[in-house]
């Protein structure tokens, strides 16, 4: 059986290409100078270079945080290009001027933005903003949108042309003191998805980014701001790949999301950065803080998140439950499979009255791999009334791996109810039999199983990202079983 | 249908299969007999392919191929069939996507195209009824929150779907009520035909008052030790098997 299990294990990563296009590159490493640099080739404004600038000082006093449970070689970050925009940068105004080399990744990814812009008047929708390392090269659907006041653009282009809204916003959540990469990312970031949603508006397409690295030796710091207004609704998805290199690359990204009154945000993302090969070489480690909070009554905000790739992931979607009766929910598959390490989870901070949370974690470890759940709830006093729900499960799919969950509670309210269960199991020869014995050989059925084990995650996804996601389950696993 | 001479198998060492001879043909209920840990359970797994086991010695032959080559699901896009003793829950996953799954597979393998959907639906309807089985069962999960009977009943749901030509029920008797137990035998009684064959593995007489066997087997020690009619059932319920081991020993 092992031979098998070999031979399927190496199932190559299908996103793994590498796309040849001319590069503007700045030189490597990070000082003021590049800042100034980044800052000029996107031609901020003052207060943006100031705000970076701020930034990269603070970052200049912290220490690289450990407290993960994930080791790994730290990143030297002298050694990393910190903008790499794909040449000729020009602004687009039609598809005809997209680079075709560019052209043909994206059909290589399987996203063709060329008939999304043709199927306008089909109800499912997708608008799609695509990010190449640093920089976005194309927003579609931009005009449908904007008729009803939605601003969906590339963030350098909300800089340029809504800097009244990220100023306002923009850092209001995830501050550039909150931790050691959100500082990183507030002073290199490059570009990034932004967003707003007007008063009473129900975004009537999901609205998607594609991120992609490309260039060697880059790193990819993106921003992304969601702000729903009063009353409104906004569904947003996020995916990402990037070609195998047998060097690591950063992605530090800091993405915001702002609910004003009785708005919902529903964050969906499947994570498939390049996860390096079976021997844990290369791949990405991604570094993300994304937080959103709801800032006045009655708001939702719901992260949904699938994550497969990356050979280092370590991030915690949460949100901040400020205004009266908002929701906050959290739905979570982290599969690794190798030498993977994950450190996932989310964090719900109760502050306003009859405020509820919902935590479903689901993990499933292969391999060599490492997954860890960690989570924190905390009710604040006043918080009166605050409910939340946890549930944290693992699915070992080898002795070799290993599933950990850390959760944190704290409460300094005695009106609260706070629920937590966990489980931990391992997929089951029994069930495999029972699946063969009707026929279903090994890999449908790991595939079926593992399925089932997160439908409810699943089942919160957007159709056409929950089917993407379930593929990606069933590749991600084959033959992983020992 | 089955041929098998000699069979001899083992788990970790320990040889529990010593040498089964049996032949099976089309349209025939056999019975298999036998105290506790005699070897009626090994043989449905070792029938089945479960890797667990070790074929040591002997051979069988089903319609013509050499069954042990076979992999698991291989022999069962072939047409076996086992009832498990103690169904296995798979949470998340509905027994009507396990269904259409298990169907696709075979039908794959014997390269026939995928079901319509309307047909795969009206099937699902039409056996659902053989069984008296709840539609509701068929959206849940597989076999989890069912009861005991309910299991069963959908083991036996499963085979009316997957149409095999060899069905092996693994005590599909133990635990069930007697109103359970008419269904189950009433299930299996409609899906018999001339073209399939059935092994019923079974501790007690009862199933086989509903059922009825063309040949009888006890097991003992990992050897059939007397075949006959279905007679030798009520004889055995009788005289308990007791009386088998005094035979041997005499």
């Amino acid at each position: 059986m092992n031979g098998i299990l070999e031979e399927k294990i190496s199932t190559e990563y299908k996103y793994g290409f590498v796309t040849e296009i001319e590069a503007d590159n700045a030189p490597k490493g990070l000082n003021e100078d590049i800042i100034r640099f980044i800052s000029a080739k996107k031609n901020e404004p003052e207060w943006m270079l100031a705000y970076r600038l701020k930034a990269l000082r603070y970052w200049l006093t912290m220490e690289e945080p450990n407290w993960a449970h994930v080791s790994y070689q730290k990143p030297n970050f002298q050694d990393i290009i910190y903008y790499s925009a794909p040449k000729p940068k020009v602004a687009l105004n039609s598809l005809d001027e997209v680079d075709p080399e560019l052209l043909k990744t994206f059909q290589k990814l399987g996203l063709s933005i060329l008939e999304q812009e043709r199927l306008t008047g089909v109800e499912t929708r997708v608008a799609l903003d695509i990010i190449v390392d640093s920089v976005s090269v194309k927003t579609t659907f931009k005009a449908t949108l904007a008729e009803k006041g939605i601003i969906f653009c590339s963030f350098g282009e909300a800089i340029q042309e809504h800097p009244e809204l990220v100023k306002k916003y923009m850092s209001t959540v995830v501050p550039y003191t909150d931790n050691f990469y959100a500082a990183l990312n507030s002073a290199v970031f490059t570009d990034g998805s932004f967003c707003y949603i007007p008063k009473g508006v129900r975004c009537p397409m999901e609205l998607s980014t594609y991120f992609r690295i490309n260039s060697a030796g880059t790193g990819q710091f993106e921003r992304t701001l969601i702000i729903a207004d009063e009353g409104s609704y906004v569904s947003y998805l996020e995916g990402c790949t990037a070609p195998m290199r047998d060097e690591n690359q950063l992605h530090a990204a800091v993405v915001e999301l702002v609910a004003h009154k009785d708005a919902q945000i529903k964050y969906s993302t499947v994570q498939n950065w390049y996860p390096g090969d079976a021997n844990g070489k290369g791949g990405i480690f991604n570094f993300v803080t994304k937080r959103g909070i709801c800032l006045e009554d009655n708001a939702k905000i719901s992260w949904t998140q699938v994550e497969t790739g990356s050979a280092i992931t370590w991030k915690y979607p949460s949100v901040i439950l400020k205004g009266d009766n908002s929701v906050g929910e959290f739905y979570s598959v982290a599969l690794t499979n190798n030498y993977q390490q994950a450190d996932t989870g989310t964090k719900m901070i109760h502050l306003g009255k009859n405020t509820k949370s919902t935590i479903i974690s689901k993990g499933i470890s292969a391999g060599f791999s490492n997954n860890s759940y960690r989570g924190l709830v905390r009710i604040a006093k006043g918080a009166t009334n605050a409910r939340n729900f946890s549930q944290c499960d693992s699915l070992l799919m080898s002795d070799t791996c290993g599933a950990h969950t850390f959760p944190y509670i704290e409460i300094k309210d005695n009106t609260a109810i706070v629920e937590h269960e966990a489980t931990t199991s391992k997929i089951g020869e029994d069930q495999l039999f029972y699946c063969k014995q009707r026929g279903i050989d090994t890999e449908k059925a790991i595939g079926l199983i593992v399925n089932g084990y997160c439908k409810d995650v699943l089942s919160q996804l957007p159709m056409e990202f929950a089917v993407e996601a379930q593929k990606l389950l069933a590749v991600s696993l084959e033959g992983s079983v020992g | 249908m089955i041929s098998i001479k000699n069979l001899h198998a083992s788990i970790d060492g320990k040889e529990i299969l010593k040498g089964i001879n049996l032949e099976i043909k089309a349209g025939e209920v056999h019975a298999i007999m036998g105290p506790n840990g005699s070897g009626k359970s090994t043989l449905s797994a070792v029938l089945a392919g479960r890797s667990e086991y070790e074929v040591t010695e002997g051979e069988v032959t089903y319609n013509g191929i050499n069954l042990l080559e076979l992999s698991p699901e291989d022999r069962a896009r072939e047409g076996v069939f086992l009832a498990f003793q103690y169904p296995i829950e798979i949470p998340g996953v509905s027994n009507v996507n396990f269904l259409k799954t298990a169907i696709g597979e075979i039908r794959a393998y014997k390269g026939l195209e995928p079901m319509a959907a309307k047909d795969f639906l009206a099937m699902l309807k039409e056996k659902q009824k053989l069984v008296e089985l709840d539609g509701k069962l068929a959206n849940r999960s597989v076999n989890v929150g069912f009861s005991g009977g309910e299991k069963k009943r959908n083991e036996i749901f499963q085979m009316a779907m997957l149409n095999p030509k060899l069905a092996i029920l693994d005590e599909t008797d133990s635990g069930l009520d007697i109103d359970a137990l008419r269904i189950v035998a009433n299930g299996v009684n409609k899906l018999k035909s001339k073209d399939n064959a059935t092994i019923i593995i079974t501790h007690y007489q009862r199933l086989l008052d509903y059922i009825i066997p063309d040949f009888v087997h006890v097991i003992y020690n990992g050897k059939i030790v007397k075949s006959g009619s279905k007679e030798l059932a009520l004889e055995l319920e009788e005289k308990g098997y007791d009386f088998i081991k005094e035979e041997i020993e005499a």
